[in-house]
């Protein structure tokens, strides 16, 4: 790989001990995909905050690393393992805490703006179309290459960082715009009505074409949210960097629709609901956020909840941003007032709830992919109304 | 006998050679406490890494393999250096950060020419296992 001499000093030390370390993840990256050479980045999100994630190894390495590092870019950090405002609540001890805190003022001492969300794009890191970015966080990868149009590969909590320490990134995979082709078209042949079939067409699309990027055709409307909830399903499922739907991702103009082909019918949607649903009839918990949810979301859940009391715990995930507009316009007071919880910071799937509740209801393909894998739960997937109906009953119906 | 490859991360070793035909996952494969590979089923379960040239083709798994291989390399239950068919970032980026000496794109006969227990040297700085004898 090529690199600048100003790139070669860094690597020889000449801007201290995280400067160089930094670089040589960069490097060895570089090298093992075969990049040209290194490019500027202008903003990277990242991930691996959870202490239940990284554990004191990940803790150890962030303590000795940061110190004299600094960002170059715009950072943001992905959800921690508990909102660090009512960790008593969320039944979460007390060294847990500490310890997620520690992590959290690492972070913020290395410049990184202390989000913990999984939706940069809707705190104030929205890159633009074109702009090379290093993101982990899956789903927020798959929405910033499809929807965004910004350029990024799937990084890992530490690659994104030393990229962000350096400013730079390893220019291969998706920065390279015919890595970026579609290589299966996909045709729906159903209507979508919910934002959660959204959710199950990612995994429907997973199953059926495995790793290939997906052109799809016949989704003629789908708002932020269901995009949202779509790139973190096929990110889950699929392992998608990017994928393209005609006439409303950020590149699709730019590519022919390929020619191997497939099929989504009514009854793939209807089979992928019934992969995604564990049995059971007891509801401890209903959980709304995966990705966090926008301020929208936030509206519709407060209508559906109003004058009305839960009978399961009901968490619904957020960023401290979204939270704070919410509570301007009195949605939080109306939502926490029929039992439920907006929790910031975290998820159910980073947070440490193992052995605390058995049975979950999501409108997320992701959330139940991730809950069960981490948390053990038994999980359904529905619409958020049905969802926010479970809460209401307490049962399965 | 030398084998040549592709330097990942610089230094150098010498040691006891430790084979694992089979892909290694650092987060949940290994204990990160004693260095004991403790994925069911896996060749190496059971057996300690602590010390040894490991050679393996690849790793796989979780991201946080890499904070694992730093934690083992911090409580000195890491290998001495680590060698692969084909590196990929985990395991790449673990070793970096841990300071243990790395290479890859050594000839796959490395599994048939090789036995545990053989003493060789590793340069990562220049991507060469050189073989010094059985142990």
């Amino acid at each position: 790989m090529y690199l600048t001499p100003e790139e070669d000093k860094i690597l020889a030390g000449e801007y201290g001990e995280g400067m160089r370390k930094a670089m040589e993840i960069l490097v060895a990256i570089g090298k093992i995909y075969d990049a040209e050479r290194l490019i500027p980045i202008s903003s990277a999100q990242i991930s691996g905050v959870s202490y239940h994630n990284i554990g004191d190894a990940g803790l150890e390495f962030l303590r000795d690393f940061s110190r004299g590092a600094k960002v170059k870019v715009k950072a943001t950090l992905n959800p921690g393992g508990v909102d660090l405002g009512r960790w008593r609540e969320m039944k979460i001890d007390k060294e847990f805490m500490e310890k997620q805190g520690e992590i959290i003022k690492i972070f913020t001492s290395m410049g990184i703006e202390p989000t913990l969300t999984c939706t940069p794009y809707l705190v104030g890191n929205l890159p633009s179309k074109g702009e090379h970015i290093a993101w982990s966080e899956s789903s927020a990868v798959a929405y910033a290459n499809s929807v965004l149009g910004a350029y990024t590969n799937r990084e890992s909590g530490i690659s994104a960082l030393a990229a962000a320490i350096v400013g730079k990134t390893p220019m291969y995979g998706m920065h390279l715009k015919e890595n970026r082709r579609p290589g299966i078209r996909v045709v729906l042949k159903t209507e979508l009505r919910y934002r959660s079939d959204y959710s199950v067409l990612g995994y429907a699309i997973a199953k059926k074409t495995g790793h290939s990027i997906p052109y799809i055709e016949g989704v003629d409307k789908a708002d932020l949210e269901s995009l949202k909830l779509f790139a973190a399903s096929i990110a889950t499922y699929a392992g998608a960097a990017i994928f393209h739907i005609k006439g409303l991702t950020a590149e699709w103009m730019d590519f022919e629709a390929p020619k191997d082909y497939i099929e989504i019918t009514k009854r793939d949607i209807e089979e992928g609901y019934g992969f995604l649903r564990d049995e059971f009839r007891e509801v401890d918990m209903v959980w709304i956020g995966c990705p966090h949810t926008s301020l929208k979301e936030l509206e519709e859940i407060t209508r559906l909840l109003k004058d009305k009391k839960v009978a399961t715990e009901l968490w619904i995930t957020t960023s401290r941003q979204v939270r704070e507009k919410a509570e301007r316009l009195g949605y939080i007071e109306v939502i926490e007032k029929s039992g439920a919880k907006v929790i910031i910071d975290t998820c159910v799937a980073v947070a440490p709830l193992l052995g605390k509740f058995q049975t979950l209801v999501t409108n997320s393909a992701k959330a139940f992919y991730y809950s069960r894998g981490v948390n053990r739960f038994k999980v359904k997937v529905a619409n958020l109304e049905k969802c926010i109906d479970t809460a209401l009953r307490g049962v399965w119906v | 006998m030398e084998f040549k490859g592709r330097s990942i991360s610089k230094g150098f070793a010498r040691g006891e050679v430790l084979l694992s035909r089979e892909p290694i996952s650092f987060y949940g494969g290994v204990d990160p406490n004693t260095g004991v590979i403790v994925e069911k089923g896996h060749p190496l379960e059971g057996k300690s890494i602590r010390d040894k040239i490991l050679i393996f083709p690849r790793g796989k798994g979780s991201t946080v393999g890499s904070y694992i291989i730093y934690r083992l390399a911090k409580s000195h239950m890491a290998p001495k250096a680590i060698v692969n068919i084909e590196a990929e970032p985990i395991v790449a980026v673990g070793a970096i950060i841990s300071g243990i000496p790395m290479i890859d794109k050594v000839d796959e006969k490395i599994f048939d020419l090789l036995r545990d227990g053989d003493i060789v040297e590793v340069d990562g700085d220049r991507g060469i296992l050189r073989w010094m004898g059985r142990g």
